[in-house]
């Protein structure tokens, strides 16, 4: 896999002499043209943003993070499909940081509308939407918006690369255009001629694209569609695939760093005398809000971290998790910030002496991102330059943040992006960017990797918010007449946007409720309301985000109405749903399908089901567990989902299947709490998540009844933990209300 | 005093504090950076490297207490000569984002060389240490699965 670095490095040795330089075209050109990131070196050509053309072959550009869900392999897919190249020999490779890939998708998704019933209106202001990222370069992989903003712009710029490739080739030929065709990164010509592309590179870069090209039928897919091989399986399987842990510079040192464990405060004073004595030790840095220690080994400078004598002021918030918890209750009686669904008419509701209704309460605890490749960024400051290599799902805001914290200009500044050992949200951060930044401009001249110990990236967390929920319900003849939710959370949408972008966006928080006021449930009087509560704590995305407590909330509380009035659950949420959404409707039949649903369960075993429509995508999932000498053993999960299109089945078996298993880890074992001020979870062995001898066996079934395309790395979290908790109550007869589960039962660790 | 340690048939001379995990010798000292960081208390497994064969959590092995060779993911196969295992990795396409497997594919190996035909319960018993966060053990087992039919055709 080429390595963007040296190919910059190449470039900067050569001079900015672009053959194509600024060429950008088909989908590209209906729009206002952004510049083409992509400086070719001597001998490449580049024909647009995501294709790279040398004499070693053809380098597509991914230009999202690749943190496991597969966007190198199914974006270049998309742009393979098109341009007829043959996939072994495709090479693929992050590039810069650029304005040109901006993720439309991501913007449009936070807009407070109902995903699943979108009309012409809503698509006028999903195009509006798509201006604001285009301006803030927001180069972001998140939301399990990849693919689905890929879908067209990959595909068109394939098509439009291969046309103008064969257009060079007819000139060159003098030949008739419709008497080419193209194969495996060739075009080919009556007569048994064929020229390679990288022959024509340099001629088609000089030729206007054509503006309109027919995208190829579905029926006639190569590559999409299919289960691919991963471009990146041989090198994860082999420890060479490059992460920023892994990343080495001629002359570099390792930095360790300590912040302050209660999150927001600041530093008073330190003393360092001890560190400096310890062996391999270079310096230690002054970072204002902590320390860093440089050394000649990374384990050195934890060391000498740790040794480090720091007074820490206080926190900007409660001191412990109950506390935090008391205040986000409280804001259930405030003003709501949003009511984004408010069907009916709850407040003249006739409620019959023979109804059902029902109330209760959930909470769900602060969770940590744990992702396995602790934080960290390599950087060097060379005085009037810094270039820093990292795994980043927000390149851009990374060079803009760095940047602003050692004061140089952002065109100044290089970010490197490799592999990401995970991501979930947390490398959307730039934290462990600025720090590593403000080390190497204090190391200037010396590439300085800084890595953060496990228990520095688990107390420092920006964390999925803990949340709660009231619910009121109201049952007629079997059926729900009324639904009312109410959540409380802290704004992760606010806080995140505050720190990305330096706005807070006013208005409804659509991520704060997605999950609950956007389900596929036609219940008659519907009412969702979200509520602020403001607690200094760092928050940020995490895997699904509001999805990941909504998702809860509501599923735990249809199985309640559901049991309220002796109904099957996955019977009453098909009553539900087939009135208002089939792709949902046709997900529960699904998992019902595959197992063997019944409704009835022998004693020891129980089965909860749930459904949560989320990222565009409607995910159905039945969980059975087994009493195993009073404790818990998760031993299947049947999960069905409706992508619309499944681009690349494997990948998506296992993005639902891993995301099964992110939520059962959340829900049965996961928090992080507080006391005086700070996180009490260090390590893993505080904060667990399932393992192979206790993880389910899971099988996925992919739909593609739905007529767009759904994103795939999320949906699957949300109806994993309610699903869990209605097995529970289906085993036990007690409904859980709080997560994690295992304050109230044991599970097979 | 330099310590002399083996690594994947190289034999290597570190000056480096005797109180040194092996896993930061290997990565800051020898390059090697397929054994990865994780948590630095055993309880993850991406560190796992075989010494003398055996599986061990290098971030928990002193630099004087090395008391065999070692062998890490580098040298159980490379990209274009591969160890039945990451043969069925590959095949399996078992790695999401995969930061863990070079620890998983070392223990899966170890558990192979000594148990060529494990049941599921002797694959829990084995794997249970090692942690993926992207949740990719169906894949894994039968990954497991797949390379010991491989061996045990070889053999």
């Amino acid at each position: 896999m080429p390595n963007w670095g040296k190919i910059t490095r190449r470039t900067l040795l050569v001079g900015s002499a672009a053959i194509a330089g600024g060429v950008a075209f088909g989908v590209w050109q209906y729009r206002r043209d952004l510049p083409n990131p992509l400086q070719p070196g001597d001998g490449q050509a580049t024909l647009n943003p995501w294709i790279l053309i040398d004499q070693d072959g053809v380098t597509l550009i991914a230009a999202r993070a690749e943190m496991g869900q597969g966007v190198y392999t199914t974006l270049p897919a998309l742009v393979a499909e098109e341009l007829d190249v043959a996939w072994e020999d495709v090479r693929v490779m992050h590039g810069p940081a650029a304005q040109a890939y901006y993720n439309e998708a991501l913007m449009s998704h936070g807009l407070p509308i109902n995903d699943y019933e979108r009309t012409g209106f809503h698509e006028v202001m999903i195009e509006a939407m798509t201006v604001l990222p285009k301006m803030i370069g927001l180069q972001v992989t998140g939301g399990s918006t990849s693919t689905i903003d890929a879908f067209e712009k990959l595909r068109m710029a394939g098509a439009t690369a291969r046309e103008t490739l064969k257009r060079a080739a007819a000139e060159r030929l003098n030949m008739p255009l419709g008497s080419l065709t193209t194969r495996d990164g060739k075009v080919i010509a009556p007569g048994g001629i064929e020229l390679r592309y990288a022959e024509l590179a340099p001629a088609a870069a000089e030729i206007d694209p054509p503006r309109r090209v027919a995208l190829r039928d579905p029926e006639d897919w190569r590559y999409l569609g299919r289960s691919m091989p991963r471009t990146d399986m041989i090198a994860k399987s082999t420890g060479t695939a490059e992460f920023g842990l892994d990343v080495r510079l001629p002359g570099m040192k390792f930095a360790a760093v300590r912040r302050n464990p209660r999150l927001g405060g600041g530093m008073l004073s330190f003393d360092a005398s001890a560190a400096e004595g310890m062996p391999g030790v270079e310096r230690v840095v002054d970072l204002t809000d902590g320390i860093a220690v440089v050394a000649n080994n990374t384990w050195l400078a934890m060391q000498a971290a740790d040794a480090v004598e720091i007074e820490w002021a206080a926190a900007p918030y409660p001191d412990t998790s109950d506390e935090m918890l008391n205040v986000i209750r409280a804001a259930l009686d405030n003003e709501p910030n949003s009511m984004l669904r408010d069907d009916g008419d709850l407040d003249a509701l006739d409620i019959a002496p023979e109804d059902r209704e029902i109330e209760a309460e959930y909470t769900v605890p602060w969770l940590a991102h744990a992702t396995m490749e602790p934080m960290n960024a390599t950087a060097l400051h060379t005085g009037d330059a810094l270039d820093i290599w990292t795994g980043s799902q927000a390149p851009g805001f990374a060079e803009q943040r760095a940047a602003e914290a050692v004061d140089l200009d952002t065109d100044h500044v290089t970010c490197h992006v490799t592999f990401l050992g995970g991501g979930f949200g947390r490398r959307g951060e730039t934290d462990f960017v600025v720090q590593a930044a403000r080390v190497a401009r204090a190391m200037q001249g010396t590439p300085v990797k800084v890595t953060w110990s496990r228990e520095e990236d688990m107390r420092h967390d920006f964390y999925r918010p803990a949340a709660a929920a009231r619910m009121r319900g109201v049952l007629r003849g079997g059926f729900a007449t009324a639904l009312e939710g109410r959540v409380a959370a802290p704004s992760v949408t606010r806080q995140s946007m505050q720190r990305m972008t330096g706005l807070s966006p006013s208005g409804p928080d659509k991520g704060h409720v997605e999950g609950m006021f956007n389900q596929p449930y036609a219940i008659p009087n519907y009412r969702v309301s979200g509520h602020l509560a403001d607690l200094d704590v760092p928050i940020g995305f995490w895997r699904s985000v509001g999805n990941s407590f909504n998702g809860f909330f509501m599923e735990s509380f249809i199985d309640e109405m559901a049991a309220a009035v002796q109904r099957d659950p996955l019977a009453f949420r098909l009553d539900l749903a087939r009135r208002e959404h089939a792709p949902s409707s046709g997900v529960l039949e699904a998992v019902a399908e595959m197992s063997g649903w019944t409704g009835r369960t022998p004693e020891g075993t129980g089965r909860g089901v749930a459904l949560t429509y989320s990222f565009h995508t409607a995910v159905a999932v039945v969980v059975e567990v087994t009493d195993q000498g009073g404790d818990v053993s998760i031993d299947r999960a049947w999960v069905a989902c409706d992508v619309g299109t499944a681009l690349d089945p494997a990948i998506i078996e296992a993005q639902m299947s891993g995301g099964v298993i992110w939520g059962l880890s959340a829900a049965a074992m996961q928090e992080i709490s507080f006391a005086v001020g700070e996180v009490e979870q260090w390590n893993f062995p505080d904060f667990d998540s399932l393992r192979l001898h206790n993880s389910p066996e899971i099988e996925v079934r992919i739909l593609e009844t739905q007529p767009h395309l759904g994103g795939v790395g999320e949906p699957a979290v949300p109806p994993s933990m309610p699903a869990l908790a209605n097995a529970i109550y289906d085993l036990t007869g007690e409904r859980v209300r709080d997560l994690p589960l295992n304050r109230r039962l044991s599970f097979v660790i | 005093m330099p310590t002399t340690l083996t690594v994947n048939g190289t034999e290597y001379q570190v000056d480096l504090p005797d109180d040194v995990p092996l896993l930061w010798v290997l990565r800051d000292e020898l390059g090697l950076t397929g054994t990865k960081y994780g948590c630095g208390v055993a309880s993850c497994g991406s560190c796992t490297v075989h010494i003398d064969g055996e599986a061990m959590r290098a971030c928990q092995v002193a630099l004087a207490d090395v008391w065999g060779p070692v062998t890490t993911i580098e040298g159980l196969g490379t990209p274009n000569a591969l160890h039945a295992v990451q043969q069925a990795w590959v095949e399996h396409q078992v790695a999401q984002c995969g930061y863990c497997q070079s620890g998983q594919i070392m223990q899966a190996a170890a558990l192979l060389s000594k148990t060529p035909n494990p049941s599921d319960e002797e694959i829990d018993l084995a794997m249970s240490g090692n942690l993926c966060r992207c949740g990719t053990y169906p894949r894994i087992r039968a990954a497991i699965h797949a390379a010991a039919d491989a061996l045990g055709r070889e053999g």
